[in-house]
């Protein structure tokens, strides 16, 4: 086995997770704070996705692309926050996770209607294809490099964010007491909102991110979705650091398991099955990681007790 | 000397900075109602949660009917013959008084995991039910669904549900609360006739019902028992006049 | 009788005689539509045992339901190649005979929810939810990937499996197979819903505090319901399979978990016959909308959101009123 094949497949991971995490942090977010349990997230990330191959097309320029993104997912979290979103905050989860599953058919197949049923391309701008030399010879796609980069750094951006600003300090009141935070004078109508559009807009730039790797089309999202849930009841629900943690940690396991289960069947079956077996149990790997973490732990790792 | 039916040894539990038990040590001997009092906030909810095994303590032990019960789950516990009132009454709110009733009588009995027969038909059941109910006075309400119910008939199928139970002691967190003055005074008498059956350990505001009812007091001030004894002893205390008595002033 | 009795009669009685009016007018399209009407209602009672009766949100129904759906295709796929399933340790053959498959689908339902749901009921709420979501994905990925049933092209059987006495691909005859399974199932789960396990079950869903304060430990009832429900969505998924003549990674993907769901909400949840309702009402509407419009799913949708925002008990909570105390 090739180590240089080995440092591709981390980065690789790496790169996955970073996405999980842009997915994960909107979703834990909008359930700490709100107690919501929102499905169409995904959906989010598809209108993300779709704005930005839409705006690419007509302007050819990547950044307008990522901006567009950006705006349109925060625009559309917004709309659907304000119009059905705000109604669920005092149901129960049944009813939140009924309601924003008739939000993914609504909005899933609004867009194949705008759209058509036909997959887009996002393309990735010159300056950033190709590859980039790293470190002890390993060659690694540049695009996917600055995915690891740019995931990295809104991550910052999201701790500081939290952790020092007056937006911060009202989203973790929230997620402690909301009756207090009301008595604080704030606005929680518009705090909701705006944690909303913010999960969205995360969302949206993940679906943007990841639309120029992969094709754009209905029905993008909800794998990830699904995936960012794993993610979230790995980490804890509502810890921003526990989907961190838990979206690298299923990013690396999903990849690595792909790449390395096959040959470590080889070791002792006869080729076709073992590449059969280990993808098999390649693709089941992050849920047997999920089970195990809630064995030990049914609150995900920095979930509360 | 008798043997006290619960014995609680030294709990002490803590959420976060907040000690809400601190040391806390109790007895309930057969016959005697046991009150704690306190202002609210001082931690006599969370003491019955421990005993009845909802809440897990930081440390000491609960003994119940001469067993350490300490590592017993709650049903575990009512099933050796904790019958327990909630403050907050959780009771199956779309199910009829009567239902709820049955529901005690079947958790008693044990043998849930039948599947095809008639628990509403169930004579045992009814029976044990009904009498319950009776008690109360809540029988002629039976049909009701217990979400209909005023706050104080709550209170009391509460009461009727734990009779179902035949327990060895009753756990209960402020039952007079929202009765009124006639049906505190009911409750009163019918509680003072039910310490023979099992002893109580009863968490009251209400200062009548509890200087009338009570054998021994004991007051819960910040986590700490600061004082237990008498009726009179408690009433003539001064640390307690102070912490507590003063601020109640009714 | 109360208004839900009659409601119930006149339901089975429609469910019947559309069909019947269809064979008799040559339109076996109708008895199709019937026929999986009948089945999805039998997927939704299994859910509903869960979700209505113990408040159990399971988003990963698919998983049972495929199970079903792979356990008859897995058995007619080895009895039509002659090929044994396993020779090691015992030899088990493929079959073709529907009671068989039936066991055996409702085994492998009740086993895989005896294991999804001794984890997923560890933890609650929206953990649960999203727990049950992953096992159904883990389940859906596995089969894409394991190649020696199909994977992503799932199973075709020639003929549908066989009943004795009956020709199974006589479609009035299979929808008679299927009406006469949902009628047992209904009557079972209604016995089931009075039974004392019903009682301490529906009782947990209202109040964990009261199960556990009248001596009962809430896990075990639950874990019993899951069980069943897993059994009966399986039984369901093993006839949709043997309907189709097909069974793929579909069967277990997300969006058939969250069609069984529908079933249930749409109908009522907790209403016995809730589920039955909710799936004629499912197919009426994909039938009648979906032909009228490619973007069928649109209208479902809203549909759907407007019955969880404003008319909460479904279409028994809007015909029949909240519902009755049984004493
Ligand atoms: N689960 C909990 N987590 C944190 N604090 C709690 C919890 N339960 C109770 N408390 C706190 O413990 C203290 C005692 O509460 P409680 O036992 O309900 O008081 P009482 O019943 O005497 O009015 C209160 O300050 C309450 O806020
Ligand atoms: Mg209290």
């Amino acid at each position: 086995m090739s180590w240089i094949l080995l440092a591709e497949q981390t980065l690789n991971g790496l790169q996955f997770g970073v996405m999980l995490f842009l997915m994960a942090a909107g979703l834990t977010l909008i359930f700490g704070v709100m107690g919501l349990i929102n499905l169409a997230h995904g959906s989010l990330y598809m209108i993300g996705a779709f704005a930005a191959a839409g705006t690419a097309a007509a302007t050819g320029s990547f950044l307008l692309a990522l901006a567009a993104s950006l705006a349109a997912a925060a625009i559309a979290g917004v709309v659907i926050e304000v119009t059905v979103i705000r109604r669920l905050y005092d149901r129960d989860h049944l009813d939140q996770v009924l309601a924003t599953f008739a939000l993914i058919l609504i909005l899933s197949e609004g867009t194949r209607w705008i759209f058509g049923s036909f997959p887009l391309f996002l393309e990735v701008p010159d300056y950033l294809s190709g590859t980039v030399t790293l470190p002890l010879g390993v060659e690694y796609s540049r695009y996917r490099l600055s995915l690891i980069v740019v995931g990295l750094l809104v991550a910052l951006g999201l701790f500081w964010m939290i952790a020092r600003t007056r937006v911060g300090i009202r989203i973790r009141a929230g997620e402690n007491d909301r009756e207090m935070i009301g008595a604080l004078g704030v606005d929680i109508s518009r705090l909701y909102t705006l944690v909303f559009a913010l999960g969205a807009a995360l969302a949206g730039l993940a679906g943007a991110l990841i639309g120029a790797i992969q094709s754009v089309q209905v029905g993008m999202g909800e794998p990830v979705l699904i995936l960012a849930f794993v993610v979230i009841v790995i980490g804890g629900i509502g810890s921003i650091k526990g989907a961190f943690i838990g979206a690298l940690l299923i990013g690396l396991t999903d990849t690595l398991g792909r790449f390395l289960l096959p040959k470590l069947f080889s070791l002792f079956l006869e080729p076709s099955a073992a590449s059969s077996v280990g993808a098999s149990l390649a693709s089941m790997s992050i849920y047997i990681l999920m089970a195990g973490v809630l064995l030990v732990r049914p609150r995900g790792l920095f979930g509360g007790t | 000397m008798t043997e006290p039916v619960l014995d609680v040894r030294g709990l002490t539990k803590s959420f976060g900075g907040l000690v809400a038990s601190r040391n806390i040590s109790l007895g309930l001997r057969p016959g005697e109602v046991h009150a704690l009092i306190g202002p609210n906030g001082a931690g006599k909810s969370t003491l019955i949660k421990q005993i009845a095994g909802n809440l897990r303590p930081d440390s000491g032990r609960v003994h119940f009917d001469g067993r350490d019960v300490s590592d017993l789950s709650t049903a575990a516990r009512a099933r050796m013959g904790m019958g327990r009132t909630f403050q907050i009454s959780s009771l199956a709110m779309e199910y009829t008084v009567l239902q709820n009733a049955v529901l005690g009588a079947l958790g008693h009995r044990g043998d849930i995991f039948r599947f095809f027969n008639r628990a509403m038909r169930d004579s045992d059941l009814l029976e044990a039910a009904e009498s319950a109910l009776e008690q109360v006075g809540l029988e002629e309400f039976r049909s009701l669904r217990t979400s209909d119910l005023s706050h104080g008939q709550r209170r009391q199928l509460e009461i009727a549900v734990a009779l179902t139970l035949s327990p060895k002691a009753f756990l209960m967190d402020e039952p007079m609360a929202g009765l009124g003055a006639e049906g505190s005074q009911r409750l009163v008498g019918f509680l003072d006739g039910l310490r023979h059956r099992a002893p109580i350990l009863l968490i009251e505001h209400d200062m009548d019902a509890v200087f009338s009812l009570a054998d021994r007091i004991s007051v819960l001030v910040y986590g700490e028992i600061i004082a237990s004894g008498s009726v009179e002893e408690i009433r003539s205390n001064a640390d307690v006049r102070a912490a507590y008595l003063g601020e109640e002033a009714s | 009788m109360t208004r839900e009795t009659v409601l119930n009669a006149g339901l089975m009685t429609l469910l019947l005689v559309v069909p019947l009016a269809a064979w008799t007018f040559d339109e076996p399209f109708l008895i199709t539509l019937a026929t999986r009407a009948v089945i999805f209602a039998i997927a939704g009672i299994g859910l509903n045992l869960a979700l209505g009766f113990g408040g159990l949100v399971s988003f990963g129904h698919a998983a049972f339901f495929g199970l079903g759906g792979y356990a008859m295709g897995i058995l007619a796929h080895h009895a039509q190649t002659y090929t044994a399933l396993a020779t090691w340790p015992v030899a088990i053959e493929g079959t073709k005979s529907m009671p068989v498959i039936w066991l055996m689908a409702i085994g492998a339902g009740a086993l895989a929810a005896l294991v999804i749901g001794a984890l997923s009921l560890r933890t609650k709420g929206v953990y649960f939810i999203m727990i049950t979501l992953a096992f159904g994905q883990m389940l859906y990925y596995f089969a894409i990937s394991w190649s020696a049933y199909g994977g992503e092209d799932g199973l075709s059987i020639y003929v549908r499996n066989g009943f004795p006495g009956l020709n199974t691909m006589d479609p009035i005859q299979f929808f008679a197979i299927c009406y006469a399974l949902l009628l047992i199932v209904l009557l079972s789960v209604n016995r089931v819903a009075q039974s004392s396990f019903g009682m301490m079950l529906r009782a947990a869903r209202q109040s964990e505090d009261r199960v556990q304060a009248v001596g009962q430990a809430p896990f075990r009832l639950y874990l019993t319901a899951f069980t069943i429900s897993g059994a009966i969505t399986g039984l369901a998924g093993a006839l949709f399979a043997d309907l189709n003549r097909f069974v793929s990674p579909t069967m277990l993907s997300w969006q058939t978990s969250g069609e069984i769901m529908i079933f249930v909400i749409l109908g009522g949840v907790g209403r016995v016959f809730g589920p039955v309702a909710g799936a004629a009402l499912f197919i009426l509407l994909e039938h009648s909308l979906g032909g009228s419009s490619e973007y069928w799913h649109i209208y479902l949708g809203a549909i759907l959101l407007g019955v969880v925002l404003f008319a909460r008990g479904g279409l028994y909570g809007f015909l029949a009123g909240r519902e009755q105390a049984d004493d």
